[in-house]
């Protein structure tokens, strides 16, 4: 009987023979990261509900995190990192690459070794296979669509596409400038990079909504556990125990003082060795708990006890637009609609968890995390050790992911103090469970809204109130209550507004930065009012949005004159063909008869891009020194969206040297410029432009010393720089030479009423959605979604479309799936985001209205691809049933429900 | 480096992976250790339990995927034995398994991804007990029975309605292990289907899900047995319906229509973050309609052919 397994496991791993001295209930995901050191596999769940952490195991796919070192004694394992070697796994790679099926690339290895699981024993897929073979993997960033395609390409064995020309690069599909570390398994995330020594980091949080607490002695805790160092708590905050997103709301408590508001609000952190902190349990420690009576929602919080006591009302902020008079807009009108509605908190579910490490460097702190947003992390990092602001280092990791989600300071606060105080480096990675527990989620809201128009259409007013649960914490609340009310109304035309937006205070998780700020959530009101209004006028769905849509030269509803760049006339153009042959299609199918209904629907959007009415500066910078380095630092995080590579065309074509030349050094705060915090998809319009002015600024300082006419072109030989006839030495250079761009687009606040310049520039966009509803079961099935967005200049089409396809597929996930529930659907099994057989076929139509003020006339595409996804399904539901769903998600029994109403 | 990471402290010695069944009942009469087959429940519980710091105490454990004997699906004059270290890929690509396996096998391709169907066991997720177990509903509908073997009282054999008695609970006694799943010998002519309701596409825990094994003699159903998961503590026969398409022509309409929301008294749904429990009710009923009905027609068809 082989009770006692040997002390050591044998493994091979990528051919390679380990022999393992772990624990042998170790999960195969620790033993390769941890003993072998291949950081490639990645940790997303520790659940086997994210994939994330896929292997083959003797050639089959296999959930690392789910498997006991002890049960693959003698196996052999493939990770990302032993692709290469395989002529098929080199293919397959290329492939990604080529298609650009990795964004932020958290996902990649997973997705690589299931697919090569398939593609061993069926080299040329169909769809369906590939779809069966990566089930089990998910990825919050594509929308699937490009791996699907990467995967049934692979077998082609196709070289890697060549970089573009020097002046072609605007408008080429360039493969990802960091894209080959992403699908190598190399490029170092957030949790895959701390030093060997690091001390581990646990926070300690509230498991109650509301309660008071008190914290006993922590001699006996220490005492018993030699290998816990130290217990942090809000007595050892040396600066402000706050941080906060406004530089006068700095209200969520790094830990709290007595009072917890939200389950995971944070109280204290264990610091020690792995194993001990593994070892301790909730009831060990000597805390007290006084679970009080929380505000579930805002309709309980408003006129309830105050969460915090500085807002006595429970409001935290109110935006409003108003223009024109919305009683006569209301009493001439033809037709009025209204109606309310209701959404749900909703989860990032990035597929890496929060994770950093932070170092102490004699009297300066260094933090490496996966963030969104490195020079916001340093002035809360500054502020809550009490440090000055050059005493503390960001350098972002690679993130795994963001959507807004990792734009607050996180764990970068505790694990500077904790590194601080101890002296030593300490690490953290929060598991699942506590991410979804502890992170902003998007705003649940409630809105009552109320539209008319005449009897030829044209809409004559628009009344919106909606009330945002922002959790117990600012976090962005000011941002989404200020954003709402300019965009309530949508990229239409009405001459009488009063729209208004409430950010309230609830003991919920608090709520803050998520793709679209509060928008998604409007324009699913806001579309489908405009659905009832057409239908009353017996008008197509598309044509009464056209009749209405913003043109060049029309005013918004905060007094805006739109001169450039409002592509929404030409979306829709586009859009027609397509709009009235799925119309057609889903008649026919329909005219079949059956349980099944096909229905399209349509929705449209505008986005501003950047802060609103708020200077939102970037600064880029690109030097070329002495020994012919030329390199780009470039401060703007690329969280998957790209930035890398579209920030890099712009001043390639500006500059006029070929990317392969660049160098670029990204983020560290050391070392780089402030370019603003990547979100309101802004990296594009004003980093762009700003690396567009230095690329410029780079090249007049070169053709000046070289005496060379503005068209020469350039090239580079070592030191020895070409430009038309002339050369230059950069050997004998004694400063490099450099070129600085800086962009803050131009806007003007908002007054009391709304009226202002919110934003410099607008994306738009209206997409169509075909989907059959079950009429027994209350199940939809989606067919085909068309995506017609006006991005001003596409940059990089595969980019673009990868955006587009990304942004699709959350907005699926909150039309449909959607709904995080504190406590009740904290993990990816019960919180569900859409898998790979829950995204249709998409169609991209992309329109160039170009922006006079964007790098090469580009504006954004983050954001607006996400808002119009949810109303366009929405609408084509009541398409096909009449059923008017006012709730998202629309699960199966709410889809029956609305269907019996 | 060695880093130890939460769940992992347990002593070398704590882990035990038999090659034999008297080993491994040996093991499990002394040392009380915890089953682990395929791991793909226990690792999540156990993950759950650690984000809030609930982990429970360590225990020993008797990793059963070494046992030869446990392996391997055998078909004999009395049925077919699926072992316990059976896998749902197992299930799902065997060659050699009559239609009226069907839904077994079509259940297989629906639990979880390919990853936890590589190394998930069937048993293990009886075992496991949970009211959604997507393996439930089929083998009801098969007519299996669990063998049950430990050192003191040897082997005996429970049906499976016997054997899952609760939510999280089985009839296992702490020193036994499910040793293989018995399905009786199916008629050639049976077809079994199964139809399972989630909110997306893969990696979905049911909602519901309705499973059937239909025979059909002449243009009749000659046996039937239908099955309801998700929608009560354990999954259940439905006697009621069973009755009510029985003898009846193998129209598929028809025995749609023969099934009446009263047949579905033994299910007791229940209000959850998936969906409602007057929903469930009535999707089990959907569900099992069509079941019946793509059935009978698939045998109709055969016929035809
Ligand atoms: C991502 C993911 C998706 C999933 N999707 C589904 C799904 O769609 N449908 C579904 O039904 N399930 C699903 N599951 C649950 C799980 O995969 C199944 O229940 C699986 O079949 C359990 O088998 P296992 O071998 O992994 O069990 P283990 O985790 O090894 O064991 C499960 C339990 O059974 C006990 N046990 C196991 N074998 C025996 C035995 N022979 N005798 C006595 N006790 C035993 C163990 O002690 C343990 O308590 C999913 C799990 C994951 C991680
Ligand atoms: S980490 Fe293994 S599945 Fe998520
Ligand atoms: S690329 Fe898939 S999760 Fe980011």
């Amino acid at each position: 009987m082989n009770a006692m397994p040997p002390a050591t496991t044998a493994l091979t791993v990528n051919g390679a023979e380990h022999r393992i001295a772990a624990a042998p209930m170790t999960r195969l995901s620790a033993v390769l990261r941890d003993q072998c050191g291949l950081t490639g596999t990645k940790v997303g769940c520790e659940a086997g509900d994210c994939g994330a952490c896929t292997v083959l195991i003797d050639g089959v796919q296999a959930c690392a995190c789910l498997v006991p070192l002890g049960q693959v004694a003698d196996a052999a394992v493939t990770t990302v990192e032993g692709l290469a070697a395989d002529p098929l796994g080199a293919a397959l790679q290329r492939s990604f690459l080529a298609h650009g099926a990795a964004q932020c690339g958290i996902c990649t290895p997973g997705m690589l070794l299931a697919a090569m699981d398939l593609l061993a024993r069926t080299p040329a897929p169909d769809e369906a296979q590939v779809q069966a073979a990566l089930g089990g993997v998910l990825c919050r960033c594509t929308g699937y669509r490009k791996i699907i395609e990467a995967v049934m390409d692979a077998h082609r064995h196709a070289p890697l596409p060549a970089p573009p020309q020097t002046g072609a690069a605007v408008g080429a599909r360039m493969v990802r400038a960091d894209g080959a570390a992403r699908v190598a398994g190399t490029a170092l995330y957030g949790d895959d990079a701390a030093p060997a020594d690091a001390l581990h980091l646990r926070c300690i949080r509230s498991p109650h909504a509301h309660a008071r607490f008190t914290i006993g002695d922590l001699g006996p805790l220490l005492a018993r556990h030699p290998g816990l160092v130290r217990v942090l708590t809000a007595a050892d905050v040396p600066g402000r125990n706050g941080f906060g997103i406004y530089a006068d709301i700095k209200d969520q408590p790094v830990f709290a003082e007595g009072l917890v508001r939200y389950r995971g609000d944070a109280v204290c952190a264990l610091v020690g060795d792995a194993a001990t902190l593994a070892a301790i349990r909730a009831e060990d420690l000597p805390i007290a708990w006084q679970p009080l009576p929380a505000h579930a929602t805002p309709a309980e919080a408003l006129g309830g006890a105050p969460v915090q006591d500085r807002w006595a009302d429970n409001v935290l902020t109110t935006g409003r637009v108003v223009s024109g008079n919305l009683e006569a807009g209301f009493a001439a009108a033809a037709h009025v609609v209204e109606g309310e509605w209701r959404t749900g908190f909703v989860e990032h579910a990035y597929i890496e968890p929060e994770a950093g490490y932070a170092v102490r460097v004699g009297d300066r702190i260094e933090v490496h995390c996966s963030t969104q947003a490195p020079a916001m992390d340093r002035e809360e990092v500054a502020g809550v050790l009490g440090l000055p602001m050059e005493a503390v280092r960001i350098v972002p990791t690679a993130c795994g992911g963001g959507f807004g989600g990792k734009l607050d300071a996180g764990i970068q606060p505790m694990l500077a103090l904790a590194a601080w105080i101890t002296g030593r480096p300490v690490r953290c990675a929060l598991p699942r469970a506590e991410s979804m527990a502890s992170s902003t989620k998007r705003h649940p809201a409630a809105i009552a809204a109320r539209a008319a128009c005449d009897a030829s259409g044209r809409l004559t007013a628009f009344a919106f109130d909606g009330t945002y649960d922002t959790g117990a914490y600012a976090s962005w609340g000011p941002t989404v209550a200020g954003r709402v009310p300019v965009h309530a109304m949508g990229p239409y035309r009405v001459p009488a507004v009063n729209a208004r937006a409430r950010a309230v205070f609830t003991h919920n998780p608090p709520s803050g930065a998520f793709r679209g700020f509060g928008v998604p959530q409007a324009a699913i009101a806001q579309e489908a009012l405009w659905d009832r209004l057409a239908d009353a006028l017996g008008m197509d769905r598309l044509e009464f949005r056209l009749l209405n849509a913003l043109r060049p030269g029309n005013t918004t509803a905060t007094g805006q004159r739109l001169e450039h760049s409002v592509g929404l006339v030409e979306c829709l153009d586009a859009l027609r063909p397509r709009w009235q042959a799925l119309r057609a299609e889903a008649a026919a199918a329909n005219a079949r008869g059956g349980a099944l209904r096909h229905g399209v629907g349509i929705a449209c959007m505008w986005y501003g891009i950047g802060n609103t009415g708020m200077s939102n500066p970037s600064t880029m910078r690109i030097t070329l020194d002495a020994a012919g380095r030329l390199v780009f630092w470039n401060g703007a995080v690329d969280i998957g969206q790209g930035s890398t590579t579209v920030l890099l065309q712009i001043a390639v074509d500006a500059l006029g040297l070929p990317a392969a030349a660049f160098d670029q050094v990204m983020g560290d705060t050391d070392l780089t410029e402030d370019a603003g915090k990547t979100s309101a998809s802004r990296q594009t319009f004003v980093s762009g432009r700003a690396a567009q002015e230095a690329g410029a600024a780079l090249r007049r300082a070169i053709l000046r010393r070289a005496n060379a006419g503005d068209d020469a072109p350039l090239r580079l030989e070592g030191t020895r720089l070409h430009a038309g006839e002339a050369v230059l030495d950069l050997a004998a250079l004694d400063a490099p030479l450099e070129g600085v761009g800086r962009f803050d687009p131009p806007t003007v606040p908002l007054d009391a009423d709304g009226q202002g310049i919110p934003y410099a520039t607008y994306g738009f966009a209206a997409q169509v959605a075909a989907l059959a509803v079950d009429t027994d079961l209350g199940t939809v099935t989606l067919k085909r979604i068309v995506a017609a967005h006006d991005v001003g200049r596409t940059i990089n089409p595969t980019l673009v479309e990868g955006q587009i396809h990304g942004g699709i597929a959350q907005g699926i996930g909150l039309a449909l799936m959607e709904e995080y529930l504190p406590g009740r659907t904290e993990n990816l099994h019960d919180y569900l985001i859409p898998t790979v057989g829950d995204v249709p076929p998409i169609e991209c139509i992309l329109v160039e209205a170009a922006e006079p003020l964007g790098p090469y006339g580009a504006k954004g595409i983050g954001e607006p691809a996400l808002v119009p996804t949810a109303p366009a399904i929405l609408s084509a539901i009541r398409d096909a049933t009449g059923a008017e769903i006012t709730r998202v998600p629309a699960l199966p029994h709410r889809v029956l429900e609305a269907m019996s109403r | 480096m060695t880093t130890i990471y939460p769940g992992t402290l347990m002593a070398a010695s704590a882990y035990h992976r038999p090659s034999t069944l008297p080993d491994a009942l040996a093991l499990l009469r002394d040392a009380a250790p915890a089953i682990l087959a395929g791991a793909t429940d226990l690792y999540p519980a156990r993950a759950a339990a650690e984000a809030w710091m609930r982990q429970g105490p360590e225990r020993p454990i008797l990793d059963i995927t070494g046992i030869a004997a446990l392996r391997g699906i055998a078909h004999g004059p009395e049925g077919t034995r699926i072992g316990a270290a059976v896998t749902w890929a197992e299930i799902r690509d065997a060659a050699r398994l009559p239609p009226a396996f069907d839904g077994l096998r079509a259940a297989a391709r629906e639990v979880g991804g390919a990853q936890v169907q590589n190394r998930a066991t069937v048993l293990g997720n009886l075992c496991n007990a949970s009211p959604a177990a997507d393996g439930a509903p089929p083998l009801l509908a098969l007519g299996a029975c669990v063998e049950v073997a430990s050192a003191a009282r040897g082997t005996r054999t429970l049906p499976l309605a016997a054997f899952i008695l609760g939510n999280r609970r089985t009839a296992l006694a702490p020193d036994e292990l499910a040793t293989a799943l018995l399905v009786p010998s199916q008629s050639p002519t049976a077809r079994g289907g199964v139809l399972k309701l989630g909110a997306r596409s893969h990696l979905v825990i049911s909602i519901a899900m309705a499973a059937g094994v239909i025979d059909t003699r002449s243009g009749r159903v000659t046996a039937a047995r239908l099955a309801v998961g998700a929608c009560s503590p354990v999954a259940q026969r439905l006697l009621q319906a069973e009755a009510a398409i029985l003898g009846q022509p193998a129209d598929p309409e028809a025995l749609a229509a023969a099934i009446l929301p009263r047949h579905l008294g033994p299910l007791a749904p229940i209000d959850d973050v998936r969906a409602t429990a007057a929903y469930r009710r009535h999707a089990a009923l959907v569900l099992l309609r069509r079941l019946v009905a793509g059935l009978a027609g698939a045998d109709t068809r055969r016929e035809a052919a």
